[in-house]
């Protein structure tokens, strides 16, 4: 093994299903119908999971929906935003917590 | 690389024989004002290949001793043949729907009086009008097609829906394709067909009938950009896994006769595109006593895969 991560890994998904097939199937039959056409479209959901991709920095899901945004009809421009979104949120969820680190420090200060 | 795509056909017991055909394809030339980079038939500024009026009065006469239900005249980009309008005034009465592909910026490089000509005479013999527009983002297109092409195609969609075409009214068809801007498959037709709707109409107020998506097919330009890339084995492993066996009753090829610049026969523009004529010889379409083909098999290709992914290419 020359890497933890292999592209091809990917393509191989399925076989999680192999010593624990039931729960593998429910969570696979859970994954088609979230992404399936409801009050969001397919190109919106996928944007979307770009954007957690990211955020939970997943390479195989970065593959996936990369290919999957531009297969629902999405631009570079629209998936470079979706990115910037997840970006945001993380930034932001960092620099919240400075909120606490000044509580604490104002009540340790003079 | 995928297995060929006969084995492909034989595995799932199907087998692709030509029907009665109901459409006449003609190709008019690879002239174009264009060098996009998925164009399969690599047409050009530098191309110097064009239907002669020798070569039409041909199809002419084959298509008027067979009645067609359609005439598909396609490119290059036909508007740069100067005998189109001949072409399209001859074979008007000789089917049920005329049909002429156009990129949307050739019709700009001609004379103005030459343009007004044309689409005069498309707007009275009802021609429909099939244009290629890839995305709404002139980054796609663009990228596509070359610098400014987004721009140009739309001003000429508004000049079109200014003549009746596009408009449910006038009787006068404007379809729209859209091919991807790279090597992935094509969104579903109908999300792609209400989002190309909402955005031509909200942003540039123009209209059409009909979207088509269509996978790029692994010839000409495109195959040498998926070698040079990188991406033709993945591209074709793609293609062949999104095999579906549903779409082979359906396919073009079955029901088409597409002719060459020269007057020969092919089963289809791909197959036209890689040289690989109907029956395996070249026929010519004025060496025809009658419609050829009904249950010869087409010939086929890794190209194929581009025709059976997914809906299909029909």
């Amino acid at each position: 093994m020359n890497s933890y991560y292999d592209p091809e890994d990917l393509g191989r998904f399925g076989e999680i299903g192999k010593d624990a097939p039931e729960l593998a199937g429910k969570f696979f039959d859970y994954y088609a119908s979230v992404f399936a056409e409801g009050a969001l479209s397919e190109r919106e959901k996928a944007l979307i999971a770009l954007a957690v991709a990211h955020a939970v920095q997943c390479p195989y899901c970065i593959d996936a929906y990369t290919t999957g945004c531009l297969e629902k009809g999405s631009n570079q421009a629209e998936m470079t935003e979706a990115v910037h979104v997840a970006v945001a949120i993380r930034g932001g969820a960092s620099l919240v917590h400075g909120v606490q680190m000044r509580k604490i420090a104002g009540k340790l200060s003079l | 690389m995928p297995r060929p795509f006969h084995e492909t056909l034989a595995a799932h017991g199907r087998e692709l024989r030509r029907g009665r055909p109901s459409t006449l394809q003609v190709n008019v030339g690879l002239l174009c004002n264009q060098t996009c980079k998925h164009c399969h038939l690599e047409a050009g500024p530098k191309r110097t290949e064009l239907m002669s009026r020798a070569t039409m009065e041909q199809v002419i006469g084959f298509a008027a001793a067979h009645r067609f239900h359609c005439i598909d005249i396609t490119g290059g980009a036909p508007e740069l043949n100067p005998d189109l309008g001949f072409l399209l005034e001859r074979l008007a009465p000789l089917a049920d729907r005329l049909m002429l592909r156009c990129n949307l910026t050739a019709l700009d490089e001609l004379a103005a009086g030459t343009r007004q000509e044309l689409l005069g005479l498309c707007q009275r013999l009802r021609v429909a009008l099939v244009a290629s527009l890839p995305a709404t983002n002139e980054a796609q297109t663009d990228a596509m097609r070359g610098d400014g092409v987004l721009g140009r195609s739309l001003a000429t969609l508004r000049s079109l829906n200014a003549l009746g075409y596009g408009k449910k009214e006038s009787g006068l068809a404007l379809d729209l394709v859209s091919n991807p801007s790279g090597a992935f498959l094509p969104p579903a037709q109908c999300q792609m067909e209400k989002r190309f709707r909402d955005e031509l109409q909200r942003r540039w107020g123009v209209v059409f009938n009909h979207l088509y998506t269509f996978a790029n097919v692994p010839l000409g330009r495109f195959r040498s950009w998926l070698e040079r890339s990188g991406n033709l084995e993945p591209y074709l492993e793609k293609l062949a896994g999104a095999f579906n066996p549903a779409t082979v009753d359906g396919l073009m090829c079955r029901s088409l006769l597409s002719v060459d610049w020269q007057g020969y026969l092919y089963d289809c523009d791909f197959n036209q595109a890689c040289g690989l004529p109907m029956s395996g010889s070249r026929l010519h379409v004025s060496d025809l006593a009658g419609v050829p083909g009904e249950g010869v098999a087409v010939r086929t290709g890794d190209h194929c895969y581009a025709c059976t992914a997914g809906s299909g290419f029909t």
